[in-house]
């Protein structure tokens, strides 16, 4: 690492530096994935660990969005994906026969790239997840959950007084911190966000940083980013991937500043991507 | 000059006109085709527009008024008392000389009077269509002259020939628009001359329904009764019935098929749904009255149901199998529409496939699917021949499926088939009954449509 | 299970809410699994019932119909004596034409059962061979006037109603009162059989005669060349009317009030009822211009105003479809916007045209109400020869037949559809094919 590279503001990830042993909550291990003849990951091994955000960075169609999607099992909606390897959630195989999809991806939620607020209300759009697994008995246990996901996802106070409104007339930003809002709903353990900020402007993006920061406290948050400073400015740990193939992952600061592969080193410097 | 032959002359003529234009262009210049201003050939369409289109125009113009001209003179060269004979009888009359005339009269006439009027008849066509031969000849051949004349190099002959071809383009264009127009004057009119027998309130409201008026006045029953009720009644019940068979499965197979099945059964099934959609209808209603109207009255035998052989039910559901593949194909466009994120974000927080389909997508494509029920309703009351085929043709007020009833298009088909007089109550009630189906589909179709439209531009 | 898992790595109290979020949504799985199988279930049986209902017509369709591609027919040995057909001997056509040739066959008849017996019996001996025979062995006689005084072998068919014993329609075992032939004829008809004078050969007829008020004489051959010319006046007239206005709308029209006028009324028509198209016709065509009623002239002036939206609307998706970077090509190379669309855009969108024109045209084909309006529902025996005579089509003939209370119509029905659905059938096909062969990726 030469004295012209231009590292991003790392000081959140400084001031997490106070996290003292890793224990992974999510491990993966030789994990590959095939659309139809073409493979498009190889032999993934990563930790992920609790209560931490891991972020995956790389440059487009280098396979970080794949990974991300087998951790809850959603590439299963492509008939002509076929996943290999183990992923574990807490010692559990995700493939196990008895784990369920559905409940896998309860635990394991997601928050996409554009913002996909369903076509329904503000209050609607949050209570889906919880409706659908019948996690609240009454009205008021409903209510409750709906209102502190939104409070979570910092969005309660700018959408209090028009619950009813469909959620699709917020604006962009708001409608991804109703879609965090929605996911946070159903009390996942893991969070995966792919490119959650992409769609959206600075201050926008800005506002969705700061909550992915204080979610971090209760979630286990995987996100895939194009943008380094992001990377560096969200995340505790860093897993760069390069044509299917995890190059290297560490602590974000050392991926950041001493990165050991030279793949790494030519991506966070700018020379591809 | 038949006017088939009169038509092939002045394409000739205008094929003519093409290659003299051309010639002109090419040969006359000293064979330097490059000094022209367009390529030969469009100095040879600029000469056959001139020549074939105001030809054909003056020979469409002459068959347009050909017929009442020749009718005006006719009826005043008749006998004064024929003269004088009331507007239905003067037209069998006319008829009558136009048979003699053309040699298809069914009994020989010794009338002289009916065979001056045939003798007249006949050289009044002949010496019309030997006028116009003449002229539209005349006039094709000006316009070679006139057109050829302009053929000059610097002139800009495919300027010309291109606004033509717009302007021609402009007018094919407005022929949706005329067809409606058309369809709304003939319907009107017809439907006021009716009106002015047989007051709006009657029709509309009115609970009886019986259109047999007697030919003359001293026979039985010589009123006819237009109450429109019960037709209208009729037609909603075989279409909610068909609207029963057809919206649940219809877009069941859609979800299934657009949602579920794999790709070889979708393109399997696909195309056997698109058959049951290219069946004509009047085999559908051949399949109703032959093996679905008996195979309802025995099983509401065995029940102890008297079941009509022309049961509302029978329609409904064969029009209803006949729906099927119209609502499915609505219903999987619009399903199709709904982006895959909103399928993603749903599976993402752990909903079942069925979960994400009724909470999600449904909800999401329900304006499109609405639009298409509509569409498929329109469709169900302006259906004519499996009705005709397979329901009543009494009228009968009842919400009864199992009773037999009939419909607007049913009537709208007795009324009309068979004997005819243009004038009777009888036949413009058809209108009628035509004008409220125009007006009711229309109504549907416009909300349909503009639901439909709205709904794509969402997620466009 | 994770709950297993989850103890392993320590609890917290955020851990405690996610675990009993965790147990209820594992108890509620179950049910949830059994809606989805249901809901499933569901779409299976929708399909099911749809592709039941299309078996069904199928098979209706065939099983009535099969049996009307062969005639029963019976040969006879016919002496054509000249006393009773030419007593003047001159061959004159005229004299030939309207001679008596149900003699002949009575006589043929009578002498294959000469203990035959009473006036009764007799008529009902008559009545086993069609009484359009006179019209087959007429023909035969003006086609060739030398076999009058001969003797000659012929086939002609039954009557329907034996056509129907023979084919099994007929039960023989129920009360003579409630079947339409007596013990008497069946017991005739199987001497005849027996007696090796029965045939049951391919029915000629059916593809090559008009409409007969008797089913054993009626053919389809009068519809189809009606329907043929239907079609080519439709086509004459939708087909190029529907591209240049696809053309206009899609690549010339300015985005204005009225071009939007054009389209939503294009977009209306389409779902308008046929018979209200029929009701235009008859106002319009027959009542103002005067045109013939039953022609297939204004039968396909009325189907093309039917069919030209569906063929717009194809058109332009076609046109649609070409990518706009050919049209700056073309422009760019010095092509006016004319040239631009006849060289380039036309020749490109052309198999989607040509596809939506051939849908259109199966559309029309199929159509029938509207054909009613403008009377070509008549009874019409002689095949047409031109635009203007009265002619029927196709499915008019199926409603036609269908309405006739002949048991021996109900077969023919079907096999009119059968013989409807095949041009359908085969029209799609050329559809399909044709897009899937000029099927272009951009």
């Amino acid at each position: 690492m030469t004295t012209t590279t231009q590292i991003p503001a790392t000081a959140s990830a400084l001031k997490h530096k106070r996290m003292e042993q890793f224990e992974p909550s999510v491990v993966a291990r030789k994990v590959s994935v095939f659309y139809g003849e073409k493979q498009a990951l190889f032999d993934v091994d990563l930790d992920i660990g609790r209560h931490e955000v891991t972020a995956l960075i790389g440059p487009s169609g280098c396979g970080k969005s794949t990974f991300l999607r087998c951790l809850n099992r959603m590439n299963d909606t492509i008939p002509i994906c076929r996943v290999t390897g183990k992923i574990s959630l807490y010692g559990k195989d995700i493939h196990d026969p008895d784990i369920d999809v559905v409940h896998l991806r309860a635990r394991v939620g997601m928050v996409f790239q554009k913002p996909n607020p369903f076509p329904k209300s503000i209050y609607e759009n949050v209570a889906y997840g919880p409706r659908i697994h019948g996690l609240a008995a009454s009205k008021a246990e409903m209510d409750e959950i709906v209102l502190t996901s939104l409070d979570k996802a910092g969005l309660l106070g700018e959408v209090k007084d028009r619950l009813t409104e469909p959620g699709t007339g917020l604006s962009g930003g708001q409608q991804q911190r109703l879609c965090i809002a929605r996911a946070i709903a159903v009390g996942p353990e893991v969070i995966l966000m792919d490119e959650p900020c992409s769609a959206l402007d600075p201050i926008a993006t800005a506002k969705i940083e700061e909550l992915i920061d204080e979610l971090r406290e209760n979630f286990t948050i995987v996100i895939v980013t194009h943008s380094m400073q992001q990377a560096a400015r969200v995340s505790q740990r860093t897993a760069f991937f390069h044509l299917g193939v995890l190059v290297e992952t560490g602590e974000t600061e050392d991926i950041f500043t001493t990165p050991k592969d030279k793949r790494t080193q030519d991506y966070i410097t700018g020379r591809f991507g | 000059m038949p006017i088939s032959l009169l038509l092939a002359v002045l394409v000739a003529l205008t094929v003519a006109g093409f290659y003299m234009g051309r010639s002109r262009a090419l040969a006359g210049f000293g064979g330097k085709a490059v000094k022209l201003h367009s390529l030969p050939a469009y100095y040879g369409y600029y000469v056959a527009l001139w020549c074939g289109i105001p030809a054909l125009f003056i020979v469409a113009i002459w068959l347009v008024f050909e017929p009442s001209i020749i009718r005006a003179l006719l009826i005043s060269s008749l006998p004064p008392e024929v003269q004088s004979l009331p507007a239905n009888r003067l037209g069998l009359v006319i008829n009558d000389v136009r048979n003699l005339a053309t040699g298809n009269a069914t009994s020989v006439t010794s009338d002289p009077a009916m065979r001056t009027a045939a003798s007249y008849y006949a050289h009044l066509k002949f010496v019309s269509q030997v006028a116009l031969a003449i002229l539209a000849m005349c006039i094709a051949v000006v316009g070679i002259v006139f057109g050829r004349q302009n053929v000059k190099p610097e002139f800009w002959a495919r300027n010309r020939v291109e606004k033509a071809i717009m302007v021609i383009l402009m007018v094919s264009s407005t022929i949706a628009v005329l067809t409606t127009i058309g369809i709304v004057l003939s319907l009107v009119f017809e439907s006021l001359r009716f009106f002015a027998r047989i007051p709006v309130t009657d029709f509309l409201f009115g609970l009886h329904w019986s259109p047999q008026m007697a030919l003359r006045a001293d026979q039985v029953g010589s009123t006819g009764a237009f109450g429109a009720i019960p037709l209208f009644a009729g037609t909603f019940l075989i279409s909610a019935i068909a609207m029963v068979v057809a919206a649940p499965v219809g877009l069941m197979s859609a979800i299934y098929l657009s949602e579920y099945a794999p790709r070889n059964v979708r393109a399997i099934v696909k195309p056997l749904l698109e058959v049951l959609a290219g069946v004509p209808t009047v085999v559908y209603g051949f399949f109703a009255a032959l093996t679905i109207a008996p195979f309802f009255r025995d099983s509401g035998l065995m029940f102890g149901l008297n079941i009509s052989s022309e049961s509302a039910l029978a329609a409904g559901v064969v029009m209803g199998i006949m729906i099927i593949p119209f609502v499915s194909s609505l219903s999987d466009d619009v399903i199709n529409a709904v982006p895959q994120s909103m399928r993603d974000g749903s599976l993402g927080l752990g909903a079942t496939h069925s979960e994400t389909i009724k909470r999600v997508i449904v909800p999401a494509a329900l304006p499109g699917i609405v639009g298409g029920l509509l569409l498929a309703v329109s469709r169900a009351i302006g259906e004519t021949m499996i009705v005709v085929m397979a329901a009543g043709l009494a009228a009968n007020l009842t919400a009864n499926p199992f009773a037999a009833v009939t419909t607007v298009t049913v009537q709208i088909v007795t009324l009309l088939v068979g004997d005819q007089e243009f004038d009777s109550p009888k036949t413009l009630a058809a209108f009628a009954l035509g004008l409220v189906l125009f007006c009711i589909t229309l109504v549907l179709n416009v909300i349909a449509l503009s639901v439909v439209n709205k709904y794509r531009e969402q997620y466009e | 299970m994770s709950d297993l898992a989850i103890r392993n790595v320590g609890m917290t109290s955020a851990m405690d809410a996610t675990t009993t979020n965790s147990q209820r949504v594992a108890a509620g799985l179950k049910g949830r699994y059994a809606a989805e199988r249901r809901f499933k279930a569901y779409g299976v049986l929708a399909i099911a019932f749809a592709l039941a209902c299309l078996m069904l017509l199928m098979w209706t369709i065939v099983s009535h119909g099969y049996t009307a591609f062969v005639q029963t027919m019976v040969r006879l040995e016919i002496t054509l004596y000249p006393q009773d057909i030419d007593p003047d001997g001159k061959r004159d056509r005229d004299v030939l034409s309207t001679a008596d040739y149900r003699t002949p066959i009575r006589q043929a008849v009578a002498d294959l059962f000469p203990d035959v017996q009473g006036r009764s019996d007799q008529r009902q001996l008559d009545a086993l061979v069609s009484p359009g025979a006179v019209f087959l062995i007429r023909d035969m006689v003006m086609a060739d006037p030398s076999i009058v005084g001969k003797r000659v072998s012929i086939t002609i068919p039954v009557s329907d109603d034996l056509d129907q014993l023979n084919k099994g329609y007929i039960n023989p075992n129920v009360a003579e009162a409630d079947r339409k032939v007596s013990d008497k004829q069946i017991a005739w008809f199987q001497r005849l059989k027996d007696r090796g004078l029965i045939e049951t050969n391919f029915n000629t007829i059916l593809f090559t005669m008009g409409d007969s008020r008797e089913p054993e004489l009626a053919g389809l051959w009068g519809a189809t060349v009606g329907s043929f010319f239907t079609l080519a006046v439709t086509i004459a007239l939708a087909f190029p009317i529907a591209v240049m206005t696809a053309t206009y709308l899609e690549e010339f029209a300015p985005k204005n009030r009225w071009t939007q006028l054009i389209e939503v009324n294009i977009n209306n028509l389409a779902a308008v009822p046929s018979i209200v198209f029929g009701l235009l016709g008859l106002a319009v065509f027959l009542g103002f211009f005067g045109l013939p009623r039953s022609a297939p002239l204004v039968g396909g002036m009325v189907l093309a105003l039917i069919t030209l939206p569906t063929v717009i609307i194809a058109s332009r998706a076609a046109f649609k479809s070409v990518p706009p970077s050919i049209r700056e090509a073309a422009l760019g190379l010095g092509a006016s916007r004319l040239q631009t669309v006849t060289d380039h855009v036309l020749p490109l969108a052309m198999p989607g045209i040509l596809t939506g024109a051939i849908i259109g045209m199966a559309h029309a084909l199929g159509e029938t109400a509207p054909l009613l309006m403008i009377g070509m529902v008549a009874f019409i025996v002689d095949i047409p020869g031109g635009l203007t005579d009265p002619a029927t089509v196709l499915p008019v003939q199926v409603y036609l037949w269908s309405d006739s209370p002949e048991r021996a119509f109900v077969e023919r029905t079907s096999a009119a559809i059968m013989v409807l659905l095949v041009f359908l059938f085969a029209m799609n096909a050329v559809a399909v094919l044709l897009r899937r062969r000029f099927e272009r990726r951009w």
